[in-house]
């Protein structure tokens, strides 16, 4: 299986192609659909068998190269396309194409009608082909080709219903900004690219990844290339300064939040960090610059989601944070609690999306979560399937998220980032308290919609995908139990993965310690917090509804602060837009192209214009004239020919 | 005694020159017209002249060419005079400038 694995990425191109070229003629909204998810669940039992065969391997042995074809050679550089399967893009290609499959299903039920729906397909298949490139290309020029298209497509699908008014603009506006701010990101990461072929003289991860272990270069090159390749995931992941197009992101059709702007594609970043570890591991400096920006857009978004109201806004920025969670991970090194948290968040997150999703389909598109309440009774599964979310990515054991969260908090804690950690446990009980809010306002309580609606159950096909999920997010936590509890085979999570980081963790240099008894310790403030954090929400919002908004009242300068998201965008309006559109405006516009270009290209006209208006005065009509000159003409050169002869 | 080639060249340059001054200086459009004929036999006879000093009959040869075209263009350039005439009602060629800026 694992030399078909170039399948997994075909398939869904082919998915693509079908239904970009022939999906507006097929009238029939089965066969579109069942290509388009059809083709993903047979890339995902591809990847499942590679799996299975990998895992027959000896640890040391668990990575095959498939090569295609030659696709540049250029000078020194010789680029294939080949694709890397090994622990690590094995588990990213499950995610994607696994959660991936349940979303494609989803869609199915929650597109039908839409007059786009082989257009919704094409573009998803589209994405998960990217995605596919992106986490098995054996090299930077192939990581970034799906690192483009995974943009281009998540352009596609936020701007989905381009004419569709979204906050002040359209989806359209949100499309763009998603692209610009990540342009700004690749603009980093091609400059990481480069560097890196200046310093290693490749760009194939078989030869980089070695030759940065081995090769004597000074840190300060390592610096600049983990700085700029970072840029790249702070783009891609959402991370502060350049975290305000997710929320944003949220335009496009749920599915689509839940699958690239949750599940998937904003992981790259972490990803692409966790793949290039050993380049990392070699430029401490900007590790701990990671897990400071990690730790920091964590508590940031999380403060954020406690006070909006768009119940996709809120999960946008648990996105955010839960991404900071990861950053924060392969900052402090636990690359493998990272990835990890990757897996986990993948499921939990995907749910919390799709159920949403289902709440917006059943309640006529309407969004804000202070007009539902009392959903539980209508909607028994996504009720069901949506508080299991809820209660993993608050870190509830024994549920996935906690075990993800926890290996990130213990290993921030026992790697000496005392500080980071404290952040990462308030980010810890923010998440509790904002995401049952989310819960309590939406499910439970008394019912705010008018009469007009009526809530009701999704169909099979949206309610069997989030049925699905929810048995993974429950479960998908035990394939990562601690050493502590699970005792002499340790984490198995780790285990697997620890052949790719291993030059990398040799490289690191870890301060703190280990000990079971202060991880436990810690595990247990985390789980109580969290507890007294949903505690605290219950009581806020379904017992005592004034509280919340008497303490909204007494702070209230805090409360706008956090409402408007710190006014970032604001900020960043009136810092770089403004300035960028105005000096487009007045300078680029109005003086280089109106005065300077059309100057001088109209002024040359004007010139010739006005130099012949004046000669062809000559021209009498009179051809008595012409023929005088003409005489004179040939006279002269007669003369010219005899006195030169 | 043969004529000597001067007379002969002597006669067509200015027969030549009288052509020329016609469509100078003329103002009937006729006149010129019969001007430009009367330049083009100066090149004939010069081109006879040589032929015969030469012993080389080309040159007569070429001679009839000329006057076959210079007949085709007299009869469409008497047309094109007609047709001006008619539509200015005059012959003078000073008061037909159209053809300018």
């Amino acid at each position: 299986m694992i030399h078909y694995i170039y399948l997994t990425i075909l398939l869904p191109l082919l998915g693509f192609l079908v239904n970009g070229i022939f999906g507006s003629r097929i009238k029939n909204e089965k066969i579109i659909g069942w290509i388009g998810s059809g083709t993903i669940g047979l890339s995902f039992l591809i990847v499942v068998g590679a799996f299975f065969q990998t895992l027959a391997l000896p640890p040391d042995d668990r990575k095959t190269i498939v090569t295609l074809f030659n696709w540049l050679n250029v000078g020194g550089l010789n680029i294939n396309v080949s694709y890397q399967v090994d622990q690590l893009s094995l588990v990213m290609a499950l995610i994607v194409t696994g959660v991936g499959f349940i979303i494609h299903v989803y869609s199915i039920g929650y597109m039908h009608g839409d007059i786009g729906f082989w257009r919704f397909f094409s573009y998803m298949n589209l994405f998960i082909f990217a995605m596919m490139n992106l986490i098995l290309g054996d090299n930077f020029v192939l990581l970034f080709l799906g690192w483009e298209g995974v943009g281009l497509c998540s352009y596609l699908l936020i701007g989905f219903w381009y004419d569709k008014n979204f906050e002040k603009g359209t989806t359209g506006d949100a499309a763009k900004k998603a692209f610009i701010v990540n342009r700004i990101g690749d603009f980093g990461f091609l400059l990481g690219m480069f560097l890196i072929y200046l310093t290693f003289g490749s760009l194939n991860f078989g030869e980089v990844f070695p030759r940065a272990a081995s090769f004597n270069v000074p840190v300060s090159t390592f610096n600049f290339i983990a700085l700029f390749l970072f840029i790249g995931a702070i783009g891609k992941s959402a991370q502060i300064p350049l975290f305000v197009w997710l929320p944003d992101a949220m335009a496009g059709p749920t599915p689509v939040s839940a699958l690239i702007h949750a599940a998937t594609m904003v992981t790259a970043g972490v990803y692409m960090v966790a793949r290039c570890s050993i380049i990392f591991a070699c430029a401490p400096a900007i590790l701990t610059v990671i897990a400071v920006i990690g730790a920091f857009t964590a508590v940031f978004a999380a403060s954020i989601g406690l006070v909006q109201n768009d119940i996709k806004k809120i999960l946008a920025y648990s996105t955010i944070s839960q991404l900071g969670y990861m950053i924060l991970a392969m900052g402090v090194g636990a690359f493998t609690s990272g990835i990890f948290h990757i897996m986990t968040h993948a499921c939990f997150k995907a749910i919390l999306f799709l159920g949403a999703g289902s709440v917006i389909h059943s309640m006529f598109e309407e969004q804000d979560i202070q007009h539902f309440g009392g959903l539980k009774k209508y909607m028994p599964q996504t009720y069901f399937t949506f508080l299991i979310a809820a209660m993993a990515i608050s870190g509830i054991p024994p549920l996935s998220g906690f075990f993800s969260k926890d290996d990130i908090l213990w290993n921030t804690f026992a790697n000496g980032h005392i500080i980071l950690w404290f952040i990462g446990i308030a980010t810890a009980l923010l998440t509790a308290f904002y995401m049952f809010r989310l819960y309590f306002l939406t499910f439970e309580g008394k019912e705010r919609f008018g009469h007009n609606k009526h809530p009701h159950e999704s169909p099979k096909l949206m309610t069997i995908p989030l049925i699905v999920l929810a048995f993974l997010s429950a479960i998908g936590g035990f394939i990562g139990i601690p050493a502590v509890f699970s005792g002499d085979h340790g984490n198995l999570f780790e285990r697997w993965l620890e052949p790719v980081f291993k030059s990398a963790n040799s490289k690191l240099v870890i301060y703190g310690t280990h000990s079971n008894l202060g991880e436990i310790v810690l595990m247990s403030v985390t789980v109580i917090g969290a507890a007294f954090a949903i505690y605290f929400a219950r009581y806020i919002y379904l017992k005592n509804p004034r509280f919340a908004l008497n303490t909204s009242q007494k702070f209230k300068g805090f409360y706008n602060l956090l409402l408007n998201k710190y006014f970032v965008d604001e900020l960043y309006n009136a810092a770089i837009v403004n300035p960028i559109e105005r000096g487009s405006d007045r300078f680029l516009w109005r003086f280089t192209d109106i005065t300077v270009i059309d100057g001088i290209v109209n002024g040359t006209a004007s010139i010739i214009n006005y130099i012949s208006g004046k000669i062809r005065k000559i021209q009498t009509g009179v051809t008595q004239f012409y023929a005088v000159v003409m005489m004179l003409g040939i006279v002269i050169a007669l003369f010219w020919i005899i006195t030169s002869l | 005694m043969p004529i000597p080639i001067e007379y002969f060249l002597v006669l067509s340059a200015f027969m030549f020159i009288t052509g020329v001054a016609g469509v100078l200086t003329r103002r009937n459009a006729i006149v010129v017209f019969m001007s430009v004929e009367l330049m083009l036999n100066s090149a004939n006879l010069t081109l006879v002249t040589f032929s015969s000093y030469l012993g080389n009959p080309v040159g007569q040869l070429f001679v009839f060419f000329v006057m076959t075209v210079a007949a085709a263009e007299a009869a469409v350039g008497l047309a094109i005079i007609i047709a001006l005439f008619r539509n200015k009602l005059t012959m003078n060629i000073d008061e037909i400038n159209i053809l300018k800026w």
